[in-house]
């Protein structure tokens, strides 16, 4: 670290437990630093920082929020494919890090992820047959040739693989992009596991199809009470979909709460950035256009609010202090000064209107891509 | 109104193609070929942002592969043939072009980003030199230094701050890696840009900002985009055409705004209003009944007919052909492939033709 960021001061009060339940699975204070390659470089990247997370049993959390804050990176770290730089991980209120082959097996049929990237998870030398199978033998034990042979094709066909004669034999390489998709949702849920953690699970697919799962996953949640983390860009479906939802930026939660009022109602600069970025054909007017800034620099991050560079409402406090979550409404937190009763708090306005112009690309942009600016004569 | 400048339909010529795609088929295997692509014929014009949407395993990478002759084995064209209009006005047939002539044709000026594009970045070379490669491929008279200033230019572009371009691929998220394969795409200055669900792993602040910065290079530098995506409320917006795909066959081809608001396929109602609203009361959602069809093993007559609440008994015999609709005050340049459309066939065939219902005649 090149230079240490104020500790913020603990949020103010514990989330509520659902019905006095304990979560299944929980983070507290996580924390993934990255070194940066380089002679004698001390920089790290700050992927994940300060992240507090619960996932309770028949719920589901969304996390939303910027390419590139972090969201992979949780769940990996939840997930125990790489240790955490700091905080701790808790399955059912124990410490959960596993050390050895076997202890990760355990924890791997108890918790099971979905990779963002299908086109890079599915091993290409394997049939989806052969992939669906080891993952049934391994948390369901030995099926029987007929036994297997049912599993195999309810798995398919719940993920509408359909016909699965059509699919059982294939290699990746083989199907659609869409189609690797739901091999590795199968594949998660041969599992059945307590966990769920779908990284961008339907991101490929089309919006009838996208339903069919997300009702899959919703009422696997209700029979057998999943607990499910789900990473997405699509906020509606999060809206429709999530009981909570988790705003990243830069590698920090800035909100939280429930799914409508976070959606309908988004508190932090950022989330409102978001909300109003979302495509409505319905409503092509009131969006937050042109809303370009800087890249921020997970290796040297903003000191403060790490969105202070791009928001149009920050001030010194923003560019010095970083602001805690902060309760803004029943179960509803949101890290931004605005909402503090600092005396030199920033006064909160209209993110559409502070973003309504739509600037055009320039020139040197333009240079960027094209070396001569003419290219009419250029052969 | 919408994210891109003016010039939108009317201020661009009607017809100036770049890309004629004519009764393309393609087979998937040798033995027992299954029919992936039949007769598909779809045309791009310059400057034009052409989307592509239609459900999950119905073609369109394939599409977009066999266009542009990158079909890997077992896949194989069948028919057809792709009309590549240079800018000065010359023609070719990029499916009959020995290796030789393609090499010297300015078919190169094409740049696709593949699907899983963020799965393709080479894994030992930094990313920034993986553009600046590209850049001296292309334009041998660049230097490396030059090179390397216009690939952290492009960098900024698409939103990744410079200060990563000495990261290797693993080390970046994967909505970082695709805009680093969009980056490397428009460092080619294309004269036509396929881009096959590009977007999937960005949010919507970083995908509206780089579809806004492509519009608009777009304008400056008149080139024409295939958009393939699933994010239809995102294509409404920034496609000036939108081609829906059904099993392999363009089902309907019209300005965007009309599949939208006016759609005349019943899949194409179906796929444009299922989407869960992000606004507004929220409402349950059932999606488009069944399943699509198996392409192995396809059904005579409409391939959609299992799933659509408008079949009638010359679904099952005769298969649709893209005519236009038949709603008075049409758009006389958009098309359908749907029997309610065309009485014409329905009574060659020896049935009776059935109206066009209400719901496929918004006006
Ligand atoms: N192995 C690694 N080494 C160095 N940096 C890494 C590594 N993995 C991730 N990062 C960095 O950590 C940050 C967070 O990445 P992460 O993949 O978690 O983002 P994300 O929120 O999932 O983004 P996206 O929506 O684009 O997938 C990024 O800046 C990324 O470059
Ligand atoms: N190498 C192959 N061998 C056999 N079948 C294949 C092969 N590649 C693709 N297919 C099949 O061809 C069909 C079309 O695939 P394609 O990848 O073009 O679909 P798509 O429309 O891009 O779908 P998605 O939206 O899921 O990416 C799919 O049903 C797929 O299973
Ligand atoms: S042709 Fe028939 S089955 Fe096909 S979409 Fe039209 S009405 Fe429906
Ligand atoms: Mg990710
Ligand atoms: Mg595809």
């Amino acid at each position: 670290m090149s230079a240490p960021q104020p500790t913020p001061p603990p949020a103010p009060a514990a989330r509520p437990p659902v019905d006095g339940e304990a979560p299944v699975l929980q983070a507290v204070r996580m924390q993934k630093h990255f070194p940066v390659r380089g002679f004698r470089s001390h920089d790290v990247v700050h992927a994940v920082d300060d992240v507090d997370i619960d996932l309770y049993r028949g719920r589901v959390v969304a996390l939303v929020g910027e390419s590139g804050s972090g969201k992979s990176t949780i769940a990996r770290l939840l997930a125990q494919l790489m240790p955490v730089t700091g905080g701790q991980i808790l399955l059912h209120g124990e410490d959960a890090s596993v050390k050895g082959r076997r202890a990760f097996r355990k924890y791997v049929s108890r918790v099971q992820m979905i990779f963002q990237d299908p086109f890079g998870s599915l091993n290409p030398i394997h049939t989806v047959r052969y992939m669906l199978t080891r993952s049934l033998r391994i948390h369901r034990g030995r099926l029987r040739g007929t036994e297997m042979e049912a599993a195999l094709e309810e798995l398919l066909t719940r993920v509408q693989l359909t016909p699965p004669s059509r699919y059982i034999d294939k290699f990746p390489h083989e199907l659609s992009g869409g189609q690797r998709q739901r091999v590795a949702i199968a594949r998660a849920l041969a599992a059945e596991p307590e966990v769920l953690l779908a990284d961008e699970p339907i991101s490929m697919l089309d919006v009838s199809i996208r339903l069919g799962i997300l009702n899959l996953l919703r009422d696997l949640r209700d029979r057998l009470h999943i607990a499910i983390l789900y990473i997405t860009h699509d906020i509606a479906s999060a809206r429709y979909f999530a009981d909570r939802t988790m705003v990243m930026y830069a590698g920090r939660v800035v909100e939280s709460g429930d799914s409508e009022s976070v959606t309908q109602d988004p508190k932090h600069p950022y989330t409102q950035l978001l909300v109003r970025s979302a495509p409505d054909p319905d409503d092509l007017d009131a969006r937050a256009r042109g809303a370009r800034g800087e890249a921020p620099s997970l290796v040297r991050p903003p000191t403060g609010c790490r969105f202070n560079p791009r928001c149009p409402f920050a001030t010194d406090l923003c560019r010095t202090e970083t602001p805690p979550l902060l309760a803004v409404g029943e179960g509803r937190q949101a890290a931004c000064w605005g909402y503090s009763d600092r005396a030199d708090r920033p006064v909160l306005g209209s993110v559409l209107d502070a973003y309504g112009e739509r600037p055009s690309a320039d020139d040197e942009l333009l240079r960027a891509v094209a070396a001569a600016p003419t290219k009419e004569d250029d052969r | 109104m919408s994210a891109l400048p003016e010039p939108r339909g009317s201020a661009r010529p009607a017809h100036d193609p770049v890309l004629e795609i004519k009764n393309l088929s393609v087979d998937y295997g040798y033995d027992d070929p299954t029919h992936v692509l039949r007769q598909i014929s779809l045309t791009l014009n310059r400057g034009e942002v052409l989307g592509l949407a239609g459900e999950s395993g119905c073609g369109k990478s394939t599409l977009a592969y066999a266009a542009t002759r990158l079909l890997p084995p077992p896949g194989l064209i069948t028919g057809g043939e792709v009309i590549f209009t240079d800018r000065d006005g010359g023609k070719s047939d990029i499916l009959a072009l020995n290796d030789k002539d393609l090499r010297a044709s300015r078919w190169q000026d094409m740049a696709i980003v593949f699907q899983g594009a963020m799965n393709s970045l080479n894994p030992v070379f930094r990313i920034g030199r993986q553009i600046a490669d590209a850049i001296t491929a292309h334009e041998p008279a660049t230097t490396k230094k030059d090179a390397l200033a216009r690939a952290a230019d492009l960098l900024d572009l698409v939103g990744i701050n410079p200060d990563r371009a000495r990261d290797f691929p693993h080390q970046l998220s994967g909505g970082m890696r695709q805009r680093v394969m969009i980056a490397m795409a428009l460092a080619l200055d294309p004269q036509v840009l396929i881009m096959d669900e590009p977007t999937t792993a960005l949010d919507v602040v970083m995908q509206r900002q780089i579809v806004e910065q492509i519009a608009d290079l777009r304008d400056r530098l008149g080139f024409s985009v295939i958009f393939i995506t699933h994010d239809v409320s995102l294509l409404i917006e920034i496609a000036d055409r939108i081609a829906i795909m059904y099993a392999g066959e363009i089902v309907e081809d019209a300005v965007a705004q009309d599949v939208y608001r006016r759609p005349r396929h019943p899949y194409s109602d179906g796929l444009l209003h299922s989407f869960p609203p992000l606004r507004g009361a929220r409402r349950e959602l059932g999606g488009i009944p069944g399943s699509p069809p198996d392409m192995a093993n396809l059904p005579t007559g409409c391939p959609f007919r299992d799933r659509c609440a408008f079949a009638f008994d010359a679904c099952a015999h005769i298969t649709p052909e893209l005519v236009t609709p038949a709603v008075p005050g049409d758009d006389p340049r958009r098309s359908v492939a749907c029997l309610r459309h065309d009485p014409a066939r329905v009574a060659a065939g020896g049935f009776a033709p059935v109206p066009v219902p209400d719901q496929l005649a918004l006006r």
